[in-house]
């Protein structure tokens, strides 16, 4: 770390100084290979990007501790830490420091909007981009032939979601046939709320009211009522973690209880951290979201890993990221080379199977996982459990909820 | 496109929100009516305090309310102390100076807090957190109750030395004219630090009342900055019954609003005020006409 | 070389992109005396002018330019003159802008017409026909430009009688009323003229990034960074904004990169040393230089 920080020293010191004198060789030196690590660590995204990095970072360390990337020699991975300060253009130019310090590739930036910077800045020197998180399709539809992600986008989610809600409410004899849908107002709230809105009229539910709310949102109260008038039988929340816990507990608190609180990528549905606080809100929440395959030990393993850290939890910024390292892992072992357009094509045709999430063997067209699907959940019993599909079902879902 | 039967309860949302909004803008409209600084760091130092009152429940479980007593002296302290020896010196009295300087200590704050507690949002559990109280056909949450009346209570007590103590004449001077109150003998400095002490006190208070229905981490207090400056000019600068009842009507106005416009686009009334305000009663409600 | 490049390149096109929306809020702040809290208004109308034109109604990418002066112009012109009919200066007019950027960006959350809160983006058509460079440089000259176009248009602040009205204004409005001048007029066309360049750069961020929602385009971000910019180098002057956009490009590389196993040490120190220079440099760097002189 050392030798970075002194580097980097170096860099932003001559920043301005046009000068042949900066290391540039440093790409082909040593074993190790260097692999970007892009996160929003600070600013409003510092949770999820701290979360993000943590699983990225644990990746590293267990391939390395393995022995590192076999086919060539066990070359290790070395972490080029970035911080995108929640701002797409600092994400770009961390970007850019990375292409300096000679990445082989980066794996990141858990934010669309900064994913969607951050991929564009890494095509322009086709450095190979994993994205961990960053849900927007429109990261892996603009024909970039650098960017791939691993996990599903919000309109695979969003079917998902629709698909397993009509077959929960079929299989309780369809005792719900109106919706709220209530979803934070920038990209992925938005775009999920319109899929949703679109498509569940023609899946015979009534889409009584989409009410949009801002980032932060300071009071629920307000929204919790025009629910509580509407009486819906299922509220559908798209939002983030601080103001999907907010709006649970005021409905909550409100005496507000649908047949069911359905989220579509719900913010704190499937969060342990969000049971391990709010059991009694928490507790008959389905979230449809990323997820890993509980049938795989290696997942629970991991998960065991994280509690014992001191207030870390094991989210999908965890395990996504730790994925996201060693798919890249496998590219660069089949690659065997740390040349970024030999890990491009490596990744292009990726079959990797050694994972534990519900994805089965990647298969990348135009840069998304085709297998990539999330998964349905239910907190019940304080614990989070998968209730859909059936193949990775732990439990039955309970639907429609009692309170 | 509303029904009329959640009207009430929304007013009452409306008021009860409105009367934390109050709180955090009480501070701020005294930094303001006697520094006429736009202090950017209002929503760290409130961000701040609600750690401070977050730790005292956890460490030394003390209930947020109790801890009034030891958030406003420290609050106030670290205002007189932040004024004194920063913001007073690092800004040379300029308006365009003091502009960065609170600039860079909200950025400074923000990121010790985040450096210090991690960027987990934090919440805590009493026994009245999800108490509600019946008024009428509404149900509304014991804690916003409680802050209604510590906005009131907070008002008053401000009012009152504003009104009855040497302080608070020293501090009215200095808002109306500060050469003359120089001129007189007055440590205006003292004066100034005095009165961003008072303010940052105010937010002490405010997160005492804010955290049982909310939650604190680092970027916390940027939800609320605008609000409190919409609250300010909508008040009357430097206007303490200003804040309180620019406080309510806003609050108000967001919840009528977003029932009549949506929870997004409502936000929109807010600063629709905020501009009608500024063009055709710039002194406010209770401000006098410059 | 191209590698090394590629990030000093980057940090070059930073660097005068943030001085060309410092330029723009000089002429408002600096030499017409009217701070604002809120240009991002201008800065989001551009952007949004360049990525809508495109998207929804596939208009050339360079032909979006003078829509968005235009567009930058005329919002200038609708909050000046609400703004300076009513009287408004000092910090309230500093709120009222600032009150205008948020209701903007609301509108442009909550209006299909701009993607609401979904944003628009600026399809990848890489070529300089489209605005779009395969390589950095062309967005360099492009910002370059642009700058020179801001500089141009300080320099002539300086030295035109227009400039010495609006200075005039800007150092005692009544007096200046007082000598004739039609200070309504003047400051109109300050505004004005201040939110076309700073429409200027909001297009340039569009066609760089590609990509605008309502928080990046309207948001305080933007209006904090156009601000920061001239204080730091030195209000009113004319090359003040870059010299202040270097200034703070140094400081910010200089200590992102560090403590980076503890994130938010190094912004701490880059908010400290900002409020340290402006302890040192309270006229800007270019007031210390000057009394060095």
């Amino acid at each position: 770390m050392n030798t970075t920080n002194r580097r980097q020293f170096l860099i932003n010191t001559t920043a301005l100084a046009a000068t042949a004198a900066l290391p540039l060789g440093v790409r082909a030196q040593g074993q190790a290979i260097k692999v970007g690590v892009l996160h929003p660590v600070t600013g409003f995204l510092a949770y999820s990007g701290n979360l993000s990095r943590l699983g990225a970072q644990m990746a590293i360390d267990d391939i390395n501790k393995a022995g590192g990337i076999k086919s060539l020699g066990g070359a290790k991975l070395e972490a080029v830490l970035g911080d995108a300060q929640s701002k797409p253009e600092i994400g770009a130019a961390e970007v850019e420091k990375m292409n300096e310090a000679g990445v082989s590739a980066i794996v990141g930036a858990y934010a669309s909007a900064i994913c969607l910077a951050t991929t564009q800045a890494a095509a322009k020197y086709n450095i190979p981009h994993v994205v961990d998180v960053g849900v927007a399709d429109q990261i892996v539809e603009r024909g970039l032939a650098n960017t791939f992600r691993f996990a599903p986008g919000y309109k695979v989610c969003a079917d998902t979601a629709m698909n397993h809600l009509v077959l929960l409410n079929n299989l309780a004899g369809k005792p719900a046939k109106t919706v709220v849908i209530v979803h934070e107002e920038s990209l992925f709230g938005t775009g999920t709320a319109n899929l949703l809105s679109q498509q569940l009229p023609h899946l015979g539910f009534e889409v009584k009211e989409v009410i949009k709310h801002a980032n932060p949102t300071r009071d629920f109260n307000n929204i919790v009522l025009r629910v509580k008038a509407v009486n819906p039988d299922i509220v559908i929340p798209a939002n983030y973690y601080n103001e999907y816990a907010l709006f649970v507990r005021t409905m909550k608190q409100q005496n507000v209880v649908p047949k069911a609180i359905y989220s579509v990528l719900g913010g704190a549905a499937s969060s342990y951290k969000f049971v391990r606080e709010f059991s009694d809100a928490a507790n008959g929440v389905l979230d449809v979201n990323h997820w890993f395959n509980p049938k795989d030990k290696r997942a629970w393993a991991l998960k065991k890993r994280v509690d014992a850290m001191k207030d870390q939890f094991f989210t999908y910024e965890v395990y996504l990221n730790y994925s996201a390292v060693h798919l890249l892992a496998d590219a660069i072992e089949r690659a065997k080379s740390t040349k970024r357009d030999d890990i491009v094509n490596a990744l292009a045709g990726s079959t990797w199977d050694k994972h534990f999430m519900p994805y089965g063997p990647t298969k990348f067209v135009n840069g998304q996982n085709q297998g990539a699907q999330p998964l349905m959940m239910q907190v019940l019993k304080n614990d989070i459990k998968v209730v859909l599909p059936k193949t990775y079902a732990e439990t039955q879902p309970s639907f429609p909820w009692k309170g | 496109m509303f029904e009329l039967s959640i009207l009430w309860p929304s007013l009452l949302n409306g008021l009860t929100t409105g009367a934390v909004y109050a709180l955090i803008a009480l501070g701020l409209t005294l930094i303001y009516g006697v520094l006429h600084i736009i202090n950017f760091a209002h929503g760290a130092a409130l961000m701040m305090a609600l750690y401070g009152v977050y730790y005292l429940q956890r460490s030394l479980g003390l209930d947020p309310y109790v801890s009034i007593v030891v958030m406003v002296p420290a609050m106030f302290a670290a205002g007189y102390l932040a004024y004194r020896y920063v913001i007073g010196v690092a800004s040379h009295g300029r308006d365009e100076n003091i502009l960065l300087v609170t600039l860079g200590l909200a950025i400074v704050l923000e990121n010790l807090a985040l450096f210090l507690f991690k960027s987990d949002t934090r919440t805590i559990d009493t026994a009245y957190t999800f108490t509600t109280v019946p008024i009428g056909p509404a149900m509304i949450a014991l804690p916003k109750i409680v802050a209604f009346f510590g906005a009131g209570a907070t008002a008053g007590v401000l009012l009152t030395i504003m009104r009855t103590t040497d302080l608070g004449r020293a501090i009215r001077a200095c808002a109306k004219e500060r050469q003359g109150a120089r001129l007189v003998g007055i440590d205006v400095e003292h004066v100034f630090a005095m009165s961003f002490g008072i303010g940052l006190a105010c937010l002490g208070a405010a997160a005492c009342f804010l955290l049982p229905a909310y939650y604190v981490n680092p970027t916390v207090g940027n939800g609320f900055v605008l609000i409190a400056f919409t609250i300010v000019v909508l008040g009357g600068m430097g206007s303490f019954a200003g804040a309180l009842v620019g406080g309510l009507l806003i609050g108000v106005v967001e919840s009528v609003g977003s029932l009549w416009l949506g929870e997004s686009l409502g936000q929109i009334g807010i600063f629709l005020i905020f501009i009608a305000v500024l063009l055709f009663r710039p002194q406010g409600l209770f401000g006098a006409r410059a | 070389m191209v590698a090394s490049s590629g990030f000093l390149l980057n940090a070059a096109i930073m660097v005068l992109y943030t001085a060309l929306l410092g330029l723009a809020w000089n002429i408002l702040a600096g030499f017409g005396g009217q701070f604002s809290f809120g240009h991002a208004v201008f800065f989001g109308t551009g952007a949004y002018a360049a990525a809508v034109l495109q998207a929804k109604l596939g208009w050339n990418a360079w032909a979006t330019l003078p829509a968005a002066l235009l567009l930058g112009a005329a919002v200038g012109a609708f909050i000046g003159a609400l703004s300076f009919r009513y009287g408004l200066r000092g910090s309230y007019f500093a709120l009222v802008t600032l009150a205008f950027a948020e209701v903007f960006r609301i509108l442009a959350n909550n209006v299909d017409f701009t993607g609401a809160g979904v944003g628009i983006m600026v399809k990848l058509k890489a070529g300089p026909e489209n605005f779009q460079f395969a390589t950095k440089t062309g967005y360099l000259y492009v910002i370059l430009a642009f700058v020179l176009a801001g500089l141009v248009v300080g320099w002539w602040l300086k030295n035109s009688r227009y400039g010495a009205w609006l200075q005039a204004v800007r150092d005692n409005e009544d007096s200046a009323a007082a000598l004739g001048v039609n200070v309504f007029r003047v400051k109109l066309g300050a505004i004005a003229l201040s939110g076309a360049l700073m429409a200027l750069g909001g297009v340039f961020y569009a066609q760089y990034f590609q990509y605008i929602d309502p928080g990046l385009a309207y948001g305080p971000g933007v209006s904090i960074e156009a601000l920061l910019a001239p204080i730091v180098g030195g209000l009113g002057t004319l090359w003040g904004p870059v010299l202040g956009a270097v200034l703070l490009q140094l400081l910010g590389e200089g200590t992102r990169g560090l403590f980076e196993n503890a994130p938010g040490v190094s912004l701490m120190l880059y908010g400290a040393l900002l409020v340290l220079m402006i302890t040192f440099m309270p006229s800007g760097v270019l007031g210390l230089l000057r009394r060095k002189a």
